[in-house]
């Protein structure tokens, strides 16, 4: 498979993508639920400098507004609500420990083969980016996937559908960086929204349980 | 048919805004009114469609027969449903009941009109981004209630929905890419596109997107292993808000998953999308129907319910039959008519004797007068009794599935449609036919309220409609419907 991109553009795009799914790893183990936060705006982060990579190398104009729009919207506002939430609440220790530092950075490795390799075995032909990052984003979203479900936080499970949608959005700027950015700021709006809605929950929550775990959410059953 | 598109798009609206600033009263009368304008103008755009086939404004409005069947329950759903809250929705004194009727009414008329949109945008993408806005609004009402069980409910609600719609997304984009092999970049996803060019996509990426597309859409339609939130936020819910829900949000996912469907059959043919619809369907209806048998809570006994039709949905969409497709279609405007009348009767038991638990009620015939058998009836309309518009429907599909030589499936669906069956109404008529226990402790005979009367009412009648004779336009309608979704 050949791409009409000089190689140090695919260094570099691969590089970023492998970074991406580092702090994936990274948010997933993470104990201290600020550093979480933090892993997640640097995550957002480098997705957007992968856009504004992009956006420069092939001169593609939307990509600088979409660029700048996640920034504001995943750098600056969602952690920033979430941060303030933490304030509040007073609390910075997950205190999850359903699975060990060591098992859950196996499990998250296993899952990042089977997307890698998922993703690898299907053609795709891209003229923006190394679909090496397709399948790492694949990587991302399934990481994503066992931090919303194995950690036991409401934080960290909103973490993990927020750090999903990163792994979306690299998915989509390799395969679809031709979306009309009408679409794209739909899709951003959307996520506005709903972190708005979770942070509002997150706050219901902890204002009734005086605590950020989930495991008393056990009520409704059958 | 302009005019009416933006109507349907634009009263919803104004309504919702209204109902924020107004009083309760006006809220109320407001909300009735938009919701049956809404269900009128849904009439009025049968023989428009019929005629021209589809129709669209711009790029972002689109109708054609699909969309319009599914149109049709959710904006009947939408009048009902703000009938029965007029009499059902209890408000507290003070300003925060003032501030809870405020939230509530405007919700029910914001999320109505996210589903419409839904139905009538034109695409993927927005229809995506229509769907993702009915999660977190319908999350918001779920959790009005503000007790700690409505709060687990919605997060885990929200939490789960999220996360499918996240997956739904990537089905989107690898759509979308597929599409850009044929039509160029910057196209706009739209739904004639698509269509025309999908012989063309690449096989192995549709494939991809279509199985992505079934597990996240399916988390809303509540297929089996994603459906865990349903009863939680069915059963914690304010009644109004799980009669929506179920009735009509189900069927506007799974009307998603039939877009995808659309696209999928024409680009690798049929039989790959209807083995992955005949998976999922059997599990979910298998699943729904052992839950069935031991519940006991009215609320999340309905859920399972509505867990159960959307697993028929999936089967009969697996057969490759025009009278099975037909029957699909006919299936998801009367279980939304069945549902909602179900939905309302339990609401009004929960009224008379403030408690989901049906082992704790008796009497509910005689205490009830009106919407006691009324329930009892949606029940029965529920479990495909005849003459009600769900047996027709189901004959059609298991019909369906023996023509196209699907035995095994369809002998499956039937036993396991009798296995709902006997769960579905175990409980329901011991709680409504055994007579009251003590008088002192059961309260005196009488309804909660007129309204809900009048909302049990219009969905019985509906249904015994569409059982035994439908109007002629609309069996036009789902056929030209079930034609979309048969390529031959």
């Amino acid at each position: 498979m050949h791409t009409p991109v000089p190689s140090a553009f695919t260094g570099t795009s691969n590089m970023i993508a492998v970074l991406v799914l580092l702090t994936e790893f990274g948010m997933f183990r993470a104990p201290l639920l600020r550093s979480q936060l933090r892993l997640y705006a640097l995550q957002s982060f480098l997705v957007t400098i992968l856009a504004g990579f992009l956006a420069i190398s092939h001169h593609i104009p939307e990509l600088y507004a979409l660029g700048i729009i996640s920034f504001v919207l995943k750098v600056l506002i969602v952690p920033y609500v979430i941060r303030r939430f933490l304030d509040r609440a007073e609390i910075s220790l997950s205190d999850d420990r359903s699975l060990g530092v060591a098992s859950m950075t196996l499990l998250a490795m296993a899952v990042s083969v089977v997307g890698f390799f998922t993703m690898n075995s299907i053609h795709f032909d891209s003229a923006a980016l190394p679909t090496a990052a397709l399948d790492i984003s694949m990587a991302v979203v399934l990481v994503a996937f066992l931090l919303a479900i194995l950690r036991s936080d409401v934080v960290s499970q909103a973490i993990g559908f927020l750090s999903l949608e990163n792994g979306v959005s690299i998915a989509s700027m390799v395969v679809a960086s031709g979306l009309p950015l009408v679409i794209d700021i739909a899709f951003l709006f959307d996520l506005l929204v709903a972190s708005v809605v979770f942070g509002l929950l997150m706050r219901v929550h902890h204002a009734r349980a005086k605590t950020l775990s989930t495991e008393n959410l056990d009520r409704l059953k059958g | 048919m302009d005019k009416v598109m933006i109507a349907m798009a634009a009263l919803p609206l104004v309504a919702s805004l209204i109902s924020w600033f107004a009083s309760a009263r006006i809220a109320k009368t407001v909300s009735i009114g938009t919701g049956s304008i809404s269900f009128l103008l849904a009439i009025v755009l049968i023989p428009i469609v019929i005629k021209d086939g589809s129709a669209s404004i711009g790029s972002f409005f689109f109708v054609d027969p699909l969309s319009l069947v599914f149109l049709i329950p959710t904006a009947f759903l939408y009048s009902a449903t703000s009938i029965f809250s007029a009499g059902y929705i209890r408000v507290p004194t003070g300003s925060s009941g003032v501030r809870y009727i405020k939230h509530f009414q405007a919700g029910l008329n914001l999320f109505c009109w996210a589903m419409i949109m839904a139905l009538i945008v034109n695409g993927l993408a927005l229809l995506w981004v229509a769907i993702e806005i009915t999660t977190v609004i319908s999350a918001l009402l779920v959790a009005i209630d503000d007790t700690e069980r409505a709060t687990e409910a919605a997060w885990k609600y929200l939490l789960l929905a999220s996360l499918g719609l996240g997956i739904g997304l990537l089905a989107t984009i690898f759509i979308y890419y597929s599409a850009a092999t044929v039509l160029g970049q910057s196209h706009g996803l739209s739904f004639s596109n698509l269509l025309a060019g999908s012989s063309e996509f690449p096989h192995q990426v549709v494939r991809l997107a279509f199985v992505l597309a079934v597990v996240g859409y399916g988390t809303k339609v509540g297929f089996f292993p994603v459906h865990t939130w349903l009863p939680d936020a069915h059963s914690e819910a304010p009644t109004p808000v799980s009669a929506l829900l179920s009735g009509s949000l189900l069927s506007v996912s799974f009307y998603a998953i039939l877009r995808f469907f659309q696209i999928t059959e024409r680009s690798v043919g049929k039989a790959f999308p209807q083995n992955v619809l005949l998976i999922f369907g059997l599990a979910t209806l298998l699943i729904a129907a052992l839950y069935l048998i031991s519940q006991r809570d009215v609320k999340r006994l309905l859920a399972y319910s509505s867990i159960e039709h959307m697993g028929i949905l999936a089967i009969g969409m697996s057969f490759s039959a025009p009278i099975a497709v037909f029957g699909v279609l006919l299936h998801v405007i009367a279980h939304a008519f069945a549902k909602g009348g179900a939905f309302f009767g339990a609401g009004s038991l929960l009224r008379k004797f403030q408690t989901k638990d049906l082992a704790k009620i008796t009497g509910g015939i005689g205490l009830l007068p009106a919407t006691g058998p009324m329930f009892v009836l949606a029940i029965l309309a529920l479990s495909a009794m005849p003459p009600f518009g769900i047996f027709r429907s189901e004959f059609l599909i298991v019909m369906g599935g023996l023509q196209s030589h699907n035995d095994v499936a369809a002998a499956t669906l039937v036993v396991l449609i009798t296995l709902a069956f006997f769960g579905l109404t175990y409980y329901v008529t011991q709680t409504m036919l055994t007579p009251a226990a003590e008088p002192i402790h059961s309260p005196v005979v009488g309804e909660p309220s007129f309204y809900i009367v009048a909302a049990m009412g219009l969905c019985l009648v509906g249904l015994v409609i569409l059982g035994i004779h439908p109007p002629g336009q609309l069996v036009t309608l789902l056929n030209h419907a079930a034609n979309e979704l048969e390529v031959l």
